[in-house]
């Protein structure tokens, strides 16, 4: 169990720069998602926690010992690969002993925590088969189980559901949560999936560009998101993000169309900003079909043509046209839908968003 | 006559036209072998016959009871030559390999400068044929004092081999992922370890292909054997081949037995390991 420092770490291949001196600190026993679009440098980042990738500046702490210039095994981590990378010529068994036996651990206590760990991950019946015996999801499992069995300080996983098809995504989503709840050590996953980093981080480092965005619980990088980036990131269908032009308490798009400033922004602009205004979904919905209706105060009605419905059962979402392009929306209890229909629609301006369109940093204060 | 007892008719013709086209092929390879068999167990009248006596009218042993009946009986150093090119295969073979792994882990696992370059030019050198080095290694090995001895041929088979050594066995590091020795360093391996430990099993056939092609090229051997050698010593058996031939007359069937002698344990270790020689073991190790 242990704590995890990075500070002004730095990656750079020649002249390129990968990561660019970024700080963290992780907490003892943490759940960490690292997120953000492939080649953000999360994966980087990973790597040079585990010793596989050296650093070209800054340091990493784990347990509030420097471990720069350690190599993966003196660092008391385990992690677990987006391939797996079981060993193809061992068993399972010999798969989750391979540590203990490099470690020359005796012969009794290696077969107690193998079988711990098959206990826990419900491997008991797969011991003696070889890994290409096994399903995606079986490997998988098999994967943590080695990371489980070395009761590392830390624990690194690399995108290890990507490889999985959806239905057992989700599963395994939950058995990581469930396994992170049971080992109690400190977690740094990394995923380009946001609602993977949504369901089981603690805290989600959103990465870009080898800068780190943001850093906040998942239910501050939702709701109060530190740019335009983690706002279109974030949150599934995506923000609706447009720019505009403030002129007067109100929000001028570029077709022309207008929408009053939101109350909690007034303060922070002036006529003439450039912003881009953000607004989530669930906070856009056909009048009477959405989460806070009827008790939001700040709610601007419109009439907006339908473009296309997808119905997704419990919920319809609405894409309808407004500023000359599609806006997303979320309708509750859905009512069929016609495309082309003029429907009233609420946009619920105390849930909105406001960025500099220069820098992309929120107009919050 | 339907569509499918048409196609299946197809199918059979198909198969028949593919079994005769495989026999062919077959006999092609396999008859030259036949024949050095039945060469060296029949009397030289026969074999010189005009047409060829495709049947054997009688069998003998005559030729390898007088091989290894010793000088003046027929008999020539069957036992040295053995001995000289086992040795000089072996440890050539030992060394190549060696060397190859060293190279093609290199090759497979690292960027370095001119790399591809440092690649190319060790391709580069299986063009020049052998033979023609001959010469000019004759005069190097005189003027060093290692002509007509094991190292001397040692040291031209492993410069001969380690290129295509190398070659190969770069290819089958490349098919074993780099994940997992990464995973090995991170389940405590150290480098090393994890080359042993990991990376080795799974390119074992490769290497153990390697090494069959190596031991074959230098147990085969003969053009740079034959100028580098001339003494009981140190002469292999594709060159023991000539003590049969002698003024104006070439003793066919001795020659043939001595092949047969040579081919036994060549083909025998190809049998040994070919079983290890099967690919796809990796399958599994990552998704796929």
């Amino acid at each position: 169990m242990a704590t995890v420092s990075l500070t002004k770490l730095t990656k750079r291949y020649g002249n390129v720069g990968i990561v660019h001196g970024i700080d963290l600190d992780i907490a003892d026993r943490e759940f960490i998602a690292l997120v953000g679009p492939s080649g953000c440098g999360k994966s980087t980042t990973l790597r040079m926690i585990a010793g596989l990738e050296e650093i070209s500046a800054g340091s990493i702490e784990i347990g509030g010992r420097v471990v720069n210039d350690l190599p993966p095994r003196s660092r008391n981590i385990s992690m677990v690969f987006q391939s797996y990378a079981l060993y193809p010529h061992m068993t399972v068994r010999e798969n989750l002993g391979f540590s203990l036996k490099i470690a020359g651990a005796a012969k009794e206590d290696m077969d107690r925590r193998v079988a711990e760990a098959s206990a826990i991950l419900g491997l008991d019946t797969l011991l003696d088969r070889r890994p290409s015996q096994l399903s995606g999801g079986q490997r998988q499992r098999v994967a943590m189980g080695r990371a489980i069995v070395r009761d590392p300080d830390v624990f690194l996983f690399d995108e290890p559901l990507s490889n999985l098809d959806a239905k057992l995504r989700t599963q395994m989503r939950t058995e990581i949560k469930k396994l992170h709840a049971k080992v109690q050590s400190t977690v740094i996953y990394v995923t380009h999936d946001q609602v993977e980093a949504m369901t089981l981080a603690d805290r989600i480092v959103i990465m870009r560009d080898g800068y780190i965005e943001q850093v906040g619980t998942p239910d501050e990088v939702f709701r109060r998101p530190a740019t335009r980036f983690v706002a279109g990131f974030i949150g599934s269908p995506p923000m609706n993000l447009h720019q505009a032009t403030i002129d007067d308490g109100q929000m001028v798009f570029a077709s022309g169309e207008k929408l009053p400033l939101p109350g909690q922004f007034k303060a922070n602009v002036s006529t003439g900003d450039k912003v881009v205004f953000g607004l989530r979904p669930d906070d856009i919905y056909p009048t009477g079909h959405g989460i806070s209706s009827g008790g939001a105060a700040d709610v601007h009605q419109i009439e907006l043509p339908i473009t296309v419905t997808e119905p997704l059962g419990n919920e319809t979402l609405v894409f309808v046209e407004f500023n000359g392009t599609d806006w997303v929306s979320r309708m509750l209890n859905p009512r069929p839908l016609k495309s082309g229909e003029r429907i009233a629609m609420s946009f619920d301006m105390s849930q909105a968003h406001l960025f500099a369109a220069d820098t992309g940093k929120t107009l919050r204060s | 006559m339907n569509e499918n007892s048409s196609a299946r008719l197809k199918r059979r013709l198909t198969g028949i036209v593919y079994r005769i086209g495989l026999f062919l092929a077959m006999l092609t390879i396999c008859l030259p072998g036949l024949w050095i068999v039945l060469s060296s167990l029949r009397p030289t009248v026969e074999i010189m016959a005009k047409p060829p006596v495709w049947i054997p009218q009688e069998i003998s042993f005559d030729a390898y009871v007088a091989m290894f009946s010793g000088i003046g009986k027929g008999g020539i150093p069957v036992i040295e030559y053995f001995r000289n090119s086992l040795i000089i295969s072996v440890t050539s073979t030992i060394i190549a390999v060696a060397i190859g792994m060293a190279g093609g882990y290199a090759f497979a696992r690292y960027r370095f400068r001119g790399k591809s370059s440092v690649f190319l030019g060790l391709m580069l050198t299986r063009t020049v044929p052998g033979i023609a080095l001959s010469l000019p290694l004759f005069f190097l090995y005189v003027r060093l004092g290692i002509i007509d001895t094991h190292f001397g041929l040692i040291l031209a088979y492993v410069a001969l081999n380690v290129p295509f050594t190398i070659w190969l066995i770069d290819g089958f590091f490349r098919q074993v992922p780099k994940d997992l020795a990464e995973a090995a360093q991170i389940d405590g391996c150290t480098r090393w370890q994890a080359f042993w430990q990991v990376e080795f099993p799974l390119a074992g056939p490769g290497i153990a292909s390697a090494a069959i092609f190596a031991f074959l090229t230098c147990w085969n051997e003969f053009a740079l054997a034959s100028q580098l050698t001339r003494s009981v010593s140190a002469k292999t058996l594709p060159v023991g081949l000539l003590d049969y031939t002698a003024e104006f007359t070439i003793d066919w069937r001795g020659m043939c037995a001595l092949a047969v002698v040579m081919i036994i344990p060549a083909l025998t270790l190809t049998y040994i390991v070919q079983k290890h020689l099967v690919g796809g073991l990796t399958s599994g190790a990552v998704k796929g």
